[in-house]
This record gives structure tokens, C-alpha cells and sequence, in this order.
């Protein structure tokens, strides 16, 4: 089982099991997490769910369309992923996911 | 609104898919727009219209399509203009809402951070307290003019709270805001010429730029628009590139302005148009957040925005060439059944609520979007703690104008809660 542990940006923690299948954004707000708007639903045509990800081993590079919404974020960093674009496989090894000020 | 003697609405079934004008301003003036739409996202969701007043022009109506083409940024460009007309060659503002990346992305970044949630916050407690000020001087059981009293009186004061902008003067803001989107093109013959759109933006750029000069330097600590540019070392200078200035300064002015307002209008309408979710909301407001969003997609205050393609592509098996016009039809998408669940209905739970695209989709999704919420989610909090009804006293009157959808008058009577 996958653990994923949701930092907030005032430090609180919250960490849940992952289904396979759902996505770090799905995830969020299956368990009510707050710090994620996900207004566009998935699409990655919103950035509202943009996170900071921390994981051991690699995850799959952001397709063009993630890279265009992150370019806009004036607090993007190396880490800067949508949530909505990375989806929980089965085996994954846990993830953190620093979540930022707000969401625009 | 009624018709004038000797309109009609078209009959849009009886027309070849040649005939149909989808230029035509009227549609959102009486309100007659729907059944349009609603044959081209079924029969011809990708239109060719070879004349209007505004030149030729592809028409895209629903809703995967139009997110499909506003991500492709590099077949379809934002530039020159993103309304159907095209920007006089002599007065080029530089807005990066008519730019693509990279430069887009760096002029958008710059500004972004002056509607950010925690500069918001700021400004929270003064909008309310302006929002009160309007409710309370409302007369109560006569009709008034929602869109005067109301929603252009707030969305103005609102504007001139964000610019600090001198109170005698706020309402040239929304009369320059008025004139730039009113081109004769957009507004079926009446509106402004180029000539008096120009005069209005070198006024407004000269004011602008007074006020920048009065302010820098000045060792006071307020907090407004004007300050945070100067602030930034990404903006600090730009008052000296004039044609930036401005551009950034009408984004922020039309960008706030029939927007914002025409929501505000258009809430009280679908309200009284379906009373249960006036029930709904009462008895629960809590609901306030998600209405708001669903009143943001009944309304799509913009109803267009217009992208260029930069090469020949072939889209949804029409060949669309290089340099035609691509207009994306928000109010279409936003009523597109295969998305949209009941589009027709104001349902103000709807799922996925916030999944509309008033906002637009992708690198231009609409940079004041959270601020547009706050605004209406606190009118609708003192709003529904206020009055005890909020009737339409009359018929609404639309804007006739091909790129704001909206309401020029709107007769209300409210009463107010007996404590």
C-alpha cells in the first residue's frame, strides 16, 4: 500500500493510504484534504492543484500541457507537479506532497 | 425584453448552416442565443462564417473542443487580438492576454501576484464594508435599477478600492472599462468609434500615469494595485513603457469590471427564474461558494474569445488556414449537454461546480478568478442576511454587444428582514 502524506503549507500533516488508480489530486480530496482546488477537474488546464512532490525513484517527466500551467506559477520549483497528473500505481513507494501558500 | 416592432427572432432551424450569423449582437440582446448554439455544437461544431462586421471567422462550440484549442497555443495564437476585431495597427497595447509563451508567461507572472489569495485578504474586509454601504442605502419595497445601485455602483467602488483610486473620480473607471469594449463591430452600429476609443485610453493612460508618479516614492504604506507594480522588482519601471502600462492597466479595468458586474445582475435573475434554489440557498448558505460558481457558468459574462491560427490546420475534419479567425464560444461550451449535466438548469449543487469555462481553459484561464468569487460570495452573504425578498420588478434589459454578455438595467424591489 502506498502512503501518501499531505503537508500543508502551515506545516500539518495528514497521511492516508492511496488507492491505485487515483490520481495525488483524486486522493486529496476523497479524503478532504485541504489545499487543493482541482477547479478544472483533471484536465490540467486549471493549475489549481499545483504541489510540491517528494518521492524515492522517478515519476513520469509532466507532459507539455502540465509543463505550459506550471510555467505560470511564480513559486515553481524543480518539484512542482499538477496533482491531477500523477496517478497512484499499484507498488508506487510513498510520496509527500508539500502543498503551496494558495491556489490561482 | 421585448423585441422592437419589426424584429423577430431568426429561425435559425429553417437556415442553411451558411446562413447562420453568429455575429449577430442581438442574440445576447433578447436573449435568443441558445437555440444557435445549440444547432451548431450538433450539427456544425466547427462554423465558417465568410462575412460580418468583423471579417471572416471560425466559430468553435463545444465545450472539448474549445479546451482542446486553447491548449494548442502553438496553432492557435492569442495574438493579435483575443475579441473578433482586430487591434488598430496604431495603438497596440501590450496585454499578455493577446500574447503566447514564452513572453506571455513572464508578463503574466509578473502581475499575477497582485490577485493573489493573500494579497485578497487584504482587501476582504473592504470590500464588505463597501458591499453594506450599497445594500444599506437600497430603497426598500420600490422597484430600482439593480444594475445602477448595485452592481455597477460596487463593481466600481470595488475597482477603485483595488486601484486606491481618487473616490470623486471612480466612475470614469467604469466608463473607460464601458468604451473599450464597445466598438460598433461588437454592438450592431451603436457604440464608440476608434477615434473616441483612443481619446479614452490616452485619458485613462494619462491619469494612470499621474497617479503612478504621485505615488512612487511617496514613503506611504497603503496597499493598492498601482503600489504593487512599483513594488515588484518585475514591474517597477513600467510606467516607462507606456503601451505595457496601459495594456496591463485595461486588462485589470475590463478585466474587473462587465465581468463581475453582469454576475452580480445575473444572479438575482436566475434566482427569481428558479425559486427552489433561492430556497436552497436560504436554508443553507453554505452553499453561497458553489453558487457563486454556478452563477460565474449561467451567466459567461464573456461570451467569446477569439484565437489566430498561425499555420493551416485541420481541426475537427474542417481545414482552418493560417491567419483565420478562431472564435471559442464560452457561452456555447458552457451549455454543452455531453459535459454539462441539465445545462439548462441553475443548479446551484451541481457536481463539479467549479467545471465550467466562464474562466477560460489553460495558460489564460482568467488571472482574477478568486477575486471575481470573493466579490460575489460576499455580496451574496450580506445580500441573503439582508433582505427578506429580492423580486424582478419588471423586465431585464441586455447588453447588445457580441463580447459581454450582460444587463443594462434590471428593476428589483427587495425587503428586508423585521428584527
Amino acid at each position: 500500500m502506498t502512503v501518501i502524506t499531505y503537508i500543508q503549507h502551515d506545516g500539518s500533516e495528514r497521511m492516508v493510504d492511496a488507492d491505485a488508480g487515483l490520481s495525488l489530486m483524486e486522493t486529496a480530496l476523497k479524503h478532504d484534504i485541504p489545499g487543493i482546488d482541482a477547479d478544472c477537474g483533471g484536465g490540467a488546464i486549471c493549475g489549481t492543484c499545483h504541489c510540491f512532490v517528494e518521492v524515492s525513484g522517478e515519476l513520469p517527466a509532466p507532459d507539455p500541457q502540465e509543463t505550459a500551467m506550471l510555467g505560470l506559477r511564480p513559486d515553481r520549483a524543480e518539484n512542482s507537479r499538477l496533482a491531477c497528473q500523477i496517478v497512484i500505481s499499484a507498488g508506487m513507494s510513498d510520496v509527500t506532497v508539500r502543498l503551496p501558500e494558495f491556489q490561482m | 425584453m421585448n423585441m422592437p416592432i419589426g424584429a423577430s427572432v431568426p429561425n435559425y432551424s429553417g437556415m442553411s448552416l451558411e446562413e447562420l450569423d453568429v455575429s449577430d449582437p442581438r442574440m445576447f440582446q433578447y436573449d435568443y442565443w441558445h437555440a444557435l448554439f445549440a444547432r451548431l455544437r450538433e450539427e456544425c461544431p466547427v462554423h465558417f462564417q465568410a462575412d460580418s462586421p468583423a471579417g471572416s471567422f471560425w466559430s468553435v462550440t463545444r465545450y472539448e473542443d474549445i479546451v482542446a484549442i486553447e491548449c494548442d497555443t502553438e496553432a492557435f495564437s492569442s495574438a493579435p487580438a483575443i475579441s473578433m476585431l482586430d487591434p488598430e495597427p496604431d495603438m497596440i497595447l501590450r496585454m499578455f492576454i493577446a500574447m503566447d509563451p514564452p513572453e506571455h508567461d513572464d508578463q503574466r507572472r509578473a502581475v499575477h501576484h497582485v490577485v493573489a489569495p493573500r494579497n485578497l485578504q487584504e482587501f476582504e474586509t473592504l470590500i464588505r464594508e463597501r458591499t453594506v454601504e450599497v445594500l444599506e442605502a437600497l430603497p426598500e419595497n420600490e422597484p430600482f435599477d439593480w444594475v445602477k445601485l448595485v452592481s455597477r455602483d460596487l463593481t466600481t467602488k470595488m475597482l477603485a478600492t483595488l486601484f486606491d483610486y481618487p473616490w470623486d473620480e471612480r466612475n470614469s473607471l467604469t466608463e473607460w472599462s464601458d468604451m473599450f469594449t464597445s466598438d460598433v463591430r461588437l454592438t450592431g452600429g451603436e457604440g464608440a468609434t476608434r477615434e473616441v476609443i483612443i481619446e479614452h485610453i490616452t485619458a485613462c493612460l494619462q491619469r494612470f500615469t499621474e497617479l503612478w508618479h504621485e505615488r512612487k516614492g511617496d514613503g506611504k504604506e497603503t496597499f493598492d494595485l498601482i503600489r504593487m507594480l512599483q513594488a515588484d522588482p518585475n514591474t517597477e519601471n513600467m510606467v516607462d513603457d507606456p503601451l505595457t502600462y496601459m495594456g496591463n492597466i485595461m486588462l485589470l479595468i475590463v478585466g474587473g469590471n462587465d465581468t463581475t458586474r453582469n454576475s452580480m445582475s445575473g444572479g438575482v435573475v436566475f434566482l427569481n427564474q428558479f425559486p427552489d434554489e433561492m430556497t436552497k440557498v436560504r436554508q443553507n448558505p453554505d452553499l453561497i461558494p458553489s453558487m457563486v460558481s454556478e452563477i460565474i457558468r449561467y451567466q459567461t459574462p464573456l461570451p467569446h474569445m477569439r484565437r489566430t491560427a498561425t499555420r493551416d490546420v485541420e481541426f475537427a475534419g474542417k481545414r482552418i488556414a493560417k491567419g483565420e479567425k478562431v472564435v471559442l464560444w464560452y457561452v456555447s461550451g458552457n451549455y454543452d449537454e455531453s459535459v454539462i449535466e441539465r445545462p439548462n438548469d441553475f443548479w446551484i449543487d451541481r457536481p463539479s461546480v467549479r467545471n465550467h469555462l466562464s474562466f477560460g481553459a489553460g495558460i489564460h484561464r482568467c488571472m482574477g478568478n478568486r477575486l471575481a468569487e470573493m466579490q460575489l460570495r460576499i455580496l451574496w452573504e450580506e445580500v441573503l442576511k439582508r433582505f427578506e425578498t429580492i423580486e424582478l420588478a419588471g423586465e431585464p434589459q441586455r447588453t447588445c454587444n457580441l463580447f459581454i454578455r450582460g444587463f443594462t438595467h434590471l428593476p428589483v424591489r427587495v425587503t428586508r428582514f423585521r428584527s
